[in-house]
């Protein structure tokens, strides 16, 4: 238990030490706040600007989650389909890793020449960016379900639709997760792209119009905002999977609660 | 009837099921009618199990020992619905397996628990599944299905053990909460591969007596692969044994101990001298794998 907590104190200390390193840096070499503002003037940027940059980050998580949501409801859908038959999943996988490692920043101006600029855009980019974790991880985690497992249901009698919510989907679980948390932070780069190339709001369009007025504690402040998003998000996650998956990791506190 | 003591040549016209199944008759629950199981394709295949025609009583207790890759799972899978015979027909109940009527409960040689499910969920798991149990699962879960869970898995010594997951259990304890998933339904035909093979000899003698008392009272059909002599002979009404890959049954043999068997039984004479024969034709077995078809 002390061991966790002096992790815990550490991992903090080193947060907030890089920003204090980042903060003296800036001082003992005096860089520009053109260049690097420091955090100091970031945090305070963000605290006085805040009333006009608070509609920006609910755009930016709105969006975010809305696609992230649509990806992760397609990706689930895609690979329950690939993933429950062998021959589906051997057949389709070329396929996805094709599609998975086209660079998603490329399909911003289609979308932007189909739906204009906008939140659709963002939406479609941030979606189309978490479907191939989800997909893949999902498919993955059926198609290596061990038979032994399935073999117990079937003696059973038990229809494939059981087998499935019995054994593939639970098998499943810790491989649904891992995709989440790296869907979550990637819906976020493809909102914050789109939002960037065609939009008028959003965190992306801020730190967008910032640089342009080399208002570049502003940009930092953007940055901040969607690293907080980001990390928020992901914790969130993590807790979710903790109580959903605990098994698979052989936490002793999952077996207790 | 041609049911009983039928010949191969009445047999074979069996592949419709034949007229409807008699309450209360003897009828045999299992029939192997030719039964061969190729595993892989042409010529890179190996052949499991040779041509084998055999029929098992409904309440019978046999047990399939031999020597290993023998084929003995193979015919477990088989009447399970795991695996398809190649060529061949496997009845169970008088129908084609998988169409059949038959409550199936079954342990493997692994203890394959579910490894998200707590132990107790691991053992309810038949009757979230099978019919009829399965309508009821949603009000009888927490009441009636759950004490039944908890009454099997106290007769194996695991009471305090319910809400513990798989992998904080030792792998006899696995083993044998394995054996309560494959019992808590109620199977009238019960396989069981090896189920004490990982336990030491104390556990194994009691579980045996515990099994014993279970097929007394509820009288299901028991196919026990085993590679424990003394095992078969204390647990069977009948032993089969097989020769070495592609199986084939090499003996059958009635088994007629009084029962309730004890630990007593398994010193006399007469028990000794059965699983020395059986011994015998299975080292005999092993050695003629070379040598005999």
């Amino acid at each position: 238990m002390t061991s966790v907590n002096r992790e815990k104190i550490a991992s903090a200390v080193l947060i907030v030490g890089v920003f204090v390193l980042w903060e003296v840096a800036c001082l003992l070499f005096g860089i520009s706040d053109l260049v690097l503002p420091r955090p100091s003037q970031v945090i305070v940027t963000l605290w006085e600007r805040w009333p006009a940059l608070m509609p920006h980050a609910v755009q930016t998580l709105y969006t975010t989650l809305l696609g992230f949501a649509l990806g992760v409801s397609a990706g689930v859908l895609i690979g329950l389909l690939i993933g429950s038959s062998r021959l589906a999943y051997n057949v389709a996988f070329p396929l996805l890793v094709g599609f998975s490692s086209i660079p998603k920043v490329a399909v911003v101006p289609i979308f932007v020449l189909w739906f204009g600029s906008g939140t659709v855009p963002a939406v479609l980019t941030s979606m189309i960016i978490s479907v191939f974790p989800v997909v893949v991880n999902m498919a993955t985690g059926l198609a290596t379900t061990e038979p032994e497992l399935e073999d117990v249901l079937r003696t059973l009698k038990a229809s494939k639709r059981d087998i499935l919510l019995n054994v593939g989907l639970p098998r499943a679980m810790p491989y649904f997760f891992a995709s989440l948390k790296v869907a979550v932070t990637l819906s976020f780069v493809g909102t914050v792209i789109s939002e960037t190339v065609a939009s008028n709001r959003g965190v992306g369009n801020m730190m967008l119009l910032a640089s342009s007025n080399f208002n570049v504690p502003l940009v930092f402040a953007g940055l901040f905002i969607l690293a907080g998003l980001g990390v928020a998000l992901y914790v969130g996650f993590s807790l979710i999977e903790r109580r959903v998956t605990g098994w698979a990791n052989r936490k002793t506190d999952f077996a207790a609660g | 009837m041609f049911l009983k003591n039928s010949t191969p040549a009445e047999t074979i016209a069996l592949t419709t099921p034949a007229e409807p199944v008699k309450p209360g008759a003897v009828y045999p629950v299992i029939e192997f009618e030719r039964v061969t199981v190729r595993y892989g394709k042409d010529a890179g295949a190996t052949q499991a199990l040779a041509e084998s025609s055999f029929h098992i009583d409904k309440g019978d207790f046999i047990a399939l020992v031999g020597p290993s890759g023998c084929g003995k799972s193979t015919i477990l899978k088989l009447v399970g619905g795991l695996i398809q015979a190649s060529d061949g027909h496997v009845f169970v109940a008088r129908r084609e397996v998988g169409a059949a009527d038959v409550r199936i409960g079954m342990a493997f040689q692994n203890p394959t628990l579910l490894p998200w499910l707590n132990i107790r969920d691991n053992v309810m798991l038949p009757l979230k599944i099978a019919r009829p149990f399965r309508d009821e699962w949603r009000s009888k879960r927490k009441g009636e299905y759950r004490d039944r869970a908890d009454a099997l898995l106290e007769s194996v010594g695991l009471r305090d053990f319910g809400e513990k997951y798989p992998w904080q259990l030792s792998g006899g304890m696995q083993q044998r909460a394995s054996l309560c998933r494959a019992l808590i339904h109620d199977p009238t035909l019960l396989l069981l591969d090896e189920p004490f093979g990982a336990l030491d000899q104390f556990t194994r003698e009691e579980l045996w007596a515990t099994l014993q008392a279970l097929w007394m009272e509820r009288r299901p059909t028991v196919l026990l692969v085993t590679h424990d002599l003394r095992e078969s002979a204390f647990l069977a009404n009948r032993i089969m044994v097989m020769s070495a890959r592609p199986g084939r049954i090499l003996m059958d043999e009635r088994v007629d101990f009084a029962r309730p068997r004890t630990l007593e039984t398994t010193y006399q004479p007469e028990f000794t001298s059965l699983t020395q024969s059986l011994r015998n034709l299975i080292v005999a077995a092993r050695g003629g794998m070379a040598g005999h078809p």
